[in-house]
């Protein structure tokens, strides 16, 4: 049992550290913090310039621009990452697509989107869910139908995140009818811009768009845009999803918040005092972070795991990360409205383009729209509710 | 012990609810929101038409002499509907303050205005450090001739917008924490050294930022005791916040319940999931403890004695806070990526809960004022 890292992990940690705090524009990470929506120009900006240094994609086998990382070294990179704010690189394109098609794509694929998608040059999205499949998502009904050399799809995807943005859409799509609900499923790549194909915005309660419908009317697909074999996209989606084993903790993130929130409380008064000297608010600041330290401790058992553990094969630990980290992120972001008291009321767009100074505190903008939207985190990528029931079978055999 | 309605309090439930029922849809709404004024003057005219912004006030001045059960009536069928009306602002908390502290002449210029519609109140009390405490006053008020000159800025103004006249809490001795010497001062908001800034609130509701620089007060009550009057106004207020709270966690269950039977995932409707009945159960009784301290903070209200009444008050507050967050947060879980959306009522009544328990104190901070003043039981002896 050690649980100190070595020096070249530690000058690993230190060099990541200065990459993503000198490299990466202040006025992007502050957003992050903040949790103020990104422009697609910040996503993008940031993102190039971790791949220009081969960060963008360490997760990828080393032939298309992986760095063969330790899952310590994954972890310290994730972790250096989410505490300076900087985005992550596109998730849809380096932790979802490009594995998928670097793992089961033929040569002429790979060749045609992994650089691309590395670089950000093609914006990625996901188009799994549709209205009447989400937790079920194997029941889903959009058909791509063979038709000589190309495929013609029709149906509709819902909650497709940023697709405002992108270039391409890689879909679940179902080739055969007849077969069992699972093993008719094929895994496809859809260029945006073709005839038939229409998005629609989708508001979500915290005033933002980030989500949208997108319909596919007779959409005409080249046949050599599907991935891997016809009818094993299934297995394609399960391995996608295992992908990420412990990103999705978010410890770094919620580290970063926790630091943010007593920054805060410094500048708010409370009573007599400064809110961060009222007891009431450091026990309850305190009590997350002894959950979160917990959770920093479980991801690194998990971390230290992987190194016996088959690559690519989902983790049901996973699902404890997940679980764990969404409670703790959303708990903080109620944290950041009791930092902000009263102001939490003022609705303020932060891109309405006006130039009058915010209602109180720059701080207090973000407070309920970030505790809104927030709500996602246990919603999406599996609802707590699926993990807790891969849990049950996987973990505890009921 | 009785918890039945009268014959009166049962007509008026049923009028409020069919209002509602008939002009408060959620595509109304939406029309309402657009409005000038962020809200509806015609349903502010029937409100008028049906009495009920007199609700509150004595015959002699043009009201219904209603007590609190039945404001807790109206409160709650307005929680169903996702009111935007000033009606807390202008009826409850503004003609609460001039019930309890002002002059017979000014509850007779004011009282029967606001009755017939003609007139929308706003109290301005919070300022940028002033977090909950009424008490925490900078704003000055210096006499002058025989009124009052205010000088100050006052923050989140609730329906400051639209009001015709503000109600602020302004100093004229002591320090920033002082309960002697607190002022309630009525200002014209078009008068002159008065500006405002008006914006919507998270919850589709409207407020304002008010500055005033030399803007002319008229007092009402006692201009250096008068916060024991103002207190016992928010009190009364925190009552039918919390009637209106309910209101809302009642819809958010009912949303959930129906979803829960017709969303199908896994070739079932969801419903059939044991461990979501459980959640839905445990939704039910969040809000059923919710209404319980609802109705104990409606029968407090009135309470003279200061301390009671406060017990009573923080308590039903902590009540609503812990259970409006959890009937909020599972109604939006339950539903999974539809209750995020604004085209969905349920992320509506979520909004407007998180903001009830932002209104006069967070359940956190009447947690505080009940310990301090030793709970709501005695000791052994
Ligand atoms: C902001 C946001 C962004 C998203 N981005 C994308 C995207 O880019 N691409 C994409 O494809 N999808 C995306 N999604 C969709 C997301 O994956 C789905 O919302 C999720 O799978 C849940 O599906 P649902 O919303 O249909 O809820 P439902 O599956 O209908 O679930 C409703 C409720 O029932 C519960 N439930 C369902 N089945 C069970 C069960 N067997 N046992 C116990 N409880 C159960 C759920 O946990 C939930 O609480 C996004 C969603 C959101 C909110």
């Amino acid at each position: 049992m050690d649980l100190t890292f070595t020096e070249e992990e530690r000058a690993f940690r230190a060099e990541a550290r200065r990459f993503f705090r000198s490299e990466v524009p202040e006025s992007i990470r502050r957003k992050v913090t903040e949790g103020i929506d990104l422009t697609k120009e910040d996503i993008v900006t940031s993102h190039r310039i971790l791949n220009a240094r081969g960060w963008a994609t360490p997760n990828w086998p080393v032939e298309w621009g992986g760095q063969n990382w330790s899952p310590v070294q994954l972890y310290l990179y994730q972790d250096e990452m989410q505490q300076a704010g900087v985005p992550g690189p596109l998730a849809f394109n380096v932790s979802m697509v490009g594995p998928v098609i670097a793992q089961f794509g033929n040569e002429a694929t790979k060749r045609r989107f992994l650089a691309r998608a590395a670089n950000l040059d093609d914006w990625w999205c996901q188009g799994f869910s549709e209205p009447g499949s989400g937790s079920d998502l194997a029941s889903l009904r959009t058909t791509a139908k063979r038709v000589g050399d190309k495929y013609i799809v029709n149906g509709q995807k819902t909650w497709t995140t940023l697709a405002q943005h992108a270039d391409w859409i890689f879909c679940l799509v179902r080739t055969d009818p007849a077969a069992k609900k699972q093993e008719g499923i094929s895994f496809i790549l859809i260029d945006m811009t073709t005839k038939g194909i229409t998005r629609r915005p989708i508001q979500t309660i915290d005033g933002g768009h980030e989500v949208n419908e997108v319909f596919f009317d007779e959409v005409e697909v080249p046949a050599e845009n599907l991935v891997g074999e016809e009818n094993k996209g299934w297995d394609y989606a399960k391995f996608l999803l295992g992908h990420e084993r412990t990103s999705i903790a978010r410890v770094g993130q919620s580290k970063a918040q926790v630091a943010r929130i007593k920054r805060l409380a410094s500048l708010e008064r409370a009573g007599e005092g400064r809110l961060i000297d009222d007891l009431r608010f450091q026990e309850k600041l305190a009590a997350v972070e002894v959950e979160l330290k917990a959770l920093e401790m479980t991801q690194l058992r998990v971390v230290a795991a992987a190194r016996h553990q088959v690559k690519g094969k989902p983790d049901p630990a996973s699902s404890i990360l997940k679980i764990k980290g969404s409670d703790i992120q959303q708990v903080l972001t109620e944290l950041v409205m009791d930092v902000v008291g009263p102001y939490v009321l003022p609705y303020q767009s932060p891109e309405d383009g006006s130039n009058e100074p915010p209602v109180g505190p720059d701080y207090a903008v973000g407070a309920a729209p970030s505790y809104f939207n927030d709500r996602k985190v246990s919603i999406y990528g599996g609802s707590n509710e699926i993990q807790r029931n891969i849990i049950a079978k996987a973990i505890l055999g009921l | 012990m009785d918890f039945d309605l009268s014959d009166d309090q049962r007509l008026l439930k049923d009028s409020v609810e069919r209002l509602i029922a008939d002009k408060y849809g959620f595509e109304n709404r939406k029309k309402y929101m657009q409005q000038p004024d962020g809200w509806s003057r015609e349903i502010w005219a029937q409100l008028a038409e049906l009495g009920l912004l007199g609700l509150p006030f004595a015959e002699q001045y043009g009201g219904f002499g209603g007590g609190s059960v039945e404001t807790m009536l109206v409160m709650e069928a307005f929680g169903h509907g996702l009111v935007l009306e000033p009606y807390v602002s202008t009826v409850v908390l503004g003609g609460g303050l001039i019930r309890g502290l002002g002059s017979a002449a000014q509850q007779a210029a004011i009282l029967p205005a606001i009755a017939e519609g003609k007139r929308l109140l706003a109290f301005a009390h919070v300022e940028r450090h002033s977090r909950y405490d009424l008490f925490d006053v900078v704003t000055t008020a210096k006499r002058e001739g025989t009124g009052w000159t205010l000088n100050g800025a006052k923050s989140v103004v609730l329906h400051g917008d639209s009001a015709d006249q503000f109600l602020v809490t302004a100093r004229i001795a002591g320090g920033q924490r002082a309960r002697d010497g607190i002022g309630l001062f009525l200002v014209d908001a078009k008068g002159a050294g008065v500006s405002r800034r008006g914006y919507p609130t998270q919850d589709g509701l409207r407020a304002a930022e008010v500055t005033l620089s030399g803007a002319a007060g008229e007092a009402v009550g006692d201009p250096g005791a008068a916060l024991p009057g103002i207190e016992h106004a928010v009190d009364r207020t925190i009552a039918a916040l919390c009637a209106e709270a309910v209101g809302v966690m009642a819809s958010m269950q009912e949303l959930t319940l129906d979803y829960l039977k017709t969303r199908k995932q896994f070739g079932r409707a969801i419903g059939e999931f044991q461990v979501l009945q459980h959640r839905a159960v445990d939704m039910l009784i969040a809000e059923e403890q919710a209404r319980s301290m609802a109705l104990f903070a409606t029968v407090m209200a009135d309470e003279i004695n200061p301390v009671e009444r406060t017990r009573a008050i923080a308590a039903a507050k902590v009540q609503i806070g812990r259970s409006g967050r959890h009937v909020g947060q599972e109604c939006i879980q339950l539903h999974g990526g539809i209750g995020m959306t604004m085209e969905y009522k349920a992320g509506h009544y979520f909004k407007r809960m998180t903001m009830i328990d932002k209104l006069y104190g967070d359940a956190d901070q009447h947690l505080t004022t009940l310990a301090k003043l030793g709970g709501l039981f005695g000791a052994a002896a």
